[in-house]
């Protein structure tokens, strides 16, 4: 045996971690807006290569490079929502969002394809290559700094989203967004100002998830359907639009794939799926998930 | 409706049938011919998924499971009975069969769950399928599956096909114009209108949408059965392609959502669009942003579709010619004003009326 069960709990649990933050961002646009962003994947994916960028051409740091990518990733959410969700109106508008966003993804797949071409790339840092000791009886196990560095930055930054929802007057709109789109517009909220910074907070959070899995996995833009059809899965089984229930998907849903890992790598995306739908036979709303609003 | 009109829509379809049918002994050019049974796959295929998808409101992401399961079923039987030639064209059935018997659990689990969650396990259950051809044995993970090449005739080798190709895509369109006529039909679109009313009115949603969801899936699996005959071989990743789901939605959504000939009229432009920009651009990745762009522009300038945004101008224009023979206000007329305003009132009434029927979504547009 390859590894540990004790060294696939630690790995799925970090890992996890920083799943849970870009989940957190996908919940947090389905809330406010109503919108599955399918674009998110290959969000992760530009993030990853704009680290890329930063790091191979102008030698910054990973970390420090954050300071540029996530206002970038920002204003991409930003211009997305604006332009290509905003206009879209009447019966159709939940499908037309998904495909729309799918179009986005599209497109952006091809753009990366052009520039960087389908050869995988790896981001390169000290604390990638270099680990921490951990004692795992006769078989001493490194775990790369990144994992730790990655996991603290995500719970820090998922403890400012919910300071934000919970401690600040935008926070408060947006809740009331999220809980009644009309009435929230009713009592003076500006739904279309909510609606596009949630979208930009979301997308944002990518450029921290892109950061780390590029660190963690080689990728190219292929990768952004491996990362979307995990998020899709975390934030269903956590219940759409539940910020919690994202969390703990999240980490119960990696733990589960790495555990697997062990036994069978090529079976335990399966599993990962597996557990999704067997979730939702039992529960169809997702672990935390409230049950749906009647359609409109 | 004049005796003319009533003749155009049955007359264009014989005109359409005699067409189909004539096609490749008029383009008798290989590269064309492949071209057309690449477009009546789709053709098949869009109009399979309309008939679940579009008629029901649920939008499914994952009908590339039928269509990958029929292919590998045909192409299975094929390898190893040694079947090659015309043959191989009965299989087709079985492959539609073992595609529905899969859309039976599916559609189960699958559509307990609205709207969003509907898509998303759509498209969960399309990776465990890509997934498990990639890892079972039987279906001999990376390098697919081969069928055996039929000995046929080089010059006209693509009629078989051609026409195999032909026949499913009309059936599928009868099918299809069957369905929607039927009570069946009703139930389904009462059901996209407001599933909760739907199912308050006697509708047993369940199984109205199960039925459909398993009639769209035999009819998939029958066309990914004649593509694999068709290619020659099958493997994970075009067998089980995510861009099958994404072409078929957006065929279905360009040529109208839920109507009978939108989703033929979708296929019919875009595939033979698509090949054009996959040989035009050698890369292949020019042609995803190409195709992004396109479906962009279609949601955000016609996300109805041709066919019902078509129909509304036809209203406009065919309200405006009406308009056009009344006598305008003061025309002809000693004392302009008032008692004009009845007469010229009335087709304008009506005209609004019609255009404003035409307009809202699956009852009207046809």
């Amino acid at each position: 045996m390859a590894r540990s069960l004790y060294e696939a709990i630690i790995d799925g649990v970090l890992g996890g971690g920083v799943y849970a933050l870009m989940a957190v961002g996908l919940t947090l646009i389905f809330g406010v807006l109503d919108i599955i962003n399918i674009a998110q994947g290959i969000l992760v994916v530009l993030a990853a290569y704009l680290s890329y960028v930063l790091e191979t051409h102008f030698h910054i740091d990973l970390f420090v490079g954050l300071l540029v990518t996530v206002p970038a990733m920002f204003l991409i959410g930003l211009a997305i929502q604006v332009l290509f969700m905003r206009p879209l109106r009447g019966r159709e508008r939940v499908s037309m969002s998904l495909l729309a966003s799918y179009a986005v993804a599209i497109i952006l797949e091809g753009v990366l394809y052009t520039i960087f071409g389908p050869n995988t790339v790896q981001l390169n840092a000290w604390y990638i290559t270099k680990g921490v000791k951990i004692l795992g009886g006769a078989h001493p196990y490194y775990l790369p700094y990144i994992y730790l560095f990655g996991f603290g930055l995500a719970v820090v930054l998922v403890v400012a989203i919910y300071y934000i929802l919970y401690r600040t007057q935008f926070g408060r709109s947006v809740r009331a967004t999220m809980q009644d789109q009309t009435a929230a517009r009713l009592i003076g909220i500006d739904v279309n100002r909510v609606a596009a910074l949630t979208f930009g907070i979301g997308v944002a959070v990518t450029a921290v998830g892109g950061m780390v899995y590029g660190s963690v996995n080689a990728f190219n833009a292929n990768s952004g359907y491996d990362l979307i059809s995990r998020l899709l899965a975390i934030v269903i089984l956590g219940g759409l639009g539940s910020i919690g229930g994202a969390l703990v998907a999240a980490v119960f849903m990696i733990t589960v794939e790495a555990v697997v890992d062990i036994w069978s790598p090529s079976w335990s995306v399966v599993v990962f799926y597996a557990a999704l739908v067997l979730v939702l036979t039992i529960k169809p709303t997702g672990l935390f998930g409230k049950k749906e609003a009647r359609a409109q | 409706m004049s005796a003319l009109t009533r003749w155009i829509r049955p007359g264009l379809v014989v005109a359409l049938l005699a067409f189909g049918a004539l096609f490749p002994l008029i383009y008798t050019s290989p590269l064309t011919t492949t071209y057309a049974i690449d477009t009546l796959i789709f053709v098949g295929g869009v109009v399979a998924w309309n008939i679940f998808s579009g008629y029901s409101g649920y939008i499914s992401l994952g009908h590339a499971v039928f269509f990958g399961s029929g292919a590998y079923t045909v192409g299975l039987v094929a390898l190893h009975q040694n079947l090659m030639g015309g043959v191989t064209f009965a299989l087709l059935p079985l492959g539609g069969l073992v595609a529905a018997a899969i859309a039976v659990p599916f559609g189960l689990i699958a559509l307990r769950v609205r709207r969003h969650t509907f898509v998303v396990i759509t498209i969960a259950v399309f990776f465990i399928f890509q997934l498990m051809a990639f890892n079972l044995a039987f279906t001999y993970g990376n390098g697919g599956v081969s069928t055996p090449f039929a000995t046929w005739d080089p010059a006209t080798y693509n009629n078989p096909y051609y026409y195999a190709a032909f026949l499913i895509a009309v059936g599928a369109i009868a099918l299809s114009w069957l369905i929607r006529g039927s009570r069946f039909g009703l139930q389904l679109l009462a059901i996209r209108d407001d599933e909760d009313r739907a199912r308050g009115l006697g509708v047993r949603a369940m199984r109205v949408k199960l039925t459909a969801f398993v009639i769209s899936a035999f009819v998939t699996g029958i066309v990914g059965g004649l593509w694999v005959l068709f290619i020659g071989q099958a493997l994970p990743e075009t067998a089980f392609n995510p861009a099958y789901d994404l072409s078929v939605a957006l065929m279905g959504f360009l040529g109208g959502f839920g109507t009978l000939w939108g989703p033929v009229l979708g296929a019919l432009l875009l595939e033979p669009l698509q090949q054009e920009i996959t040989q035009r651009f050698t890369s292949g990745y020019e042609s995803l942003i190409v195709l992004g762009g396109l479906f962009l522009l279609v949601i955000l300038f016609l996300p109805r579709g041709l066919i019902p945004t078509g129909k509304e101008w036809a209203d406009g224009l065919r309200a405006w010619w009406e308009r056009r023979g009344q006598p305008r206000p003061g025309d002809g007329l000693a004392v302009p004003g008032t008692a004009v305003a009845g007469p010229a009132d009335g087709p304008v009434a009506t005209a609004g009326a019609a255009e404003r029927s035409g307009a809202p979504g699956p009852g009207g547009a046809r």
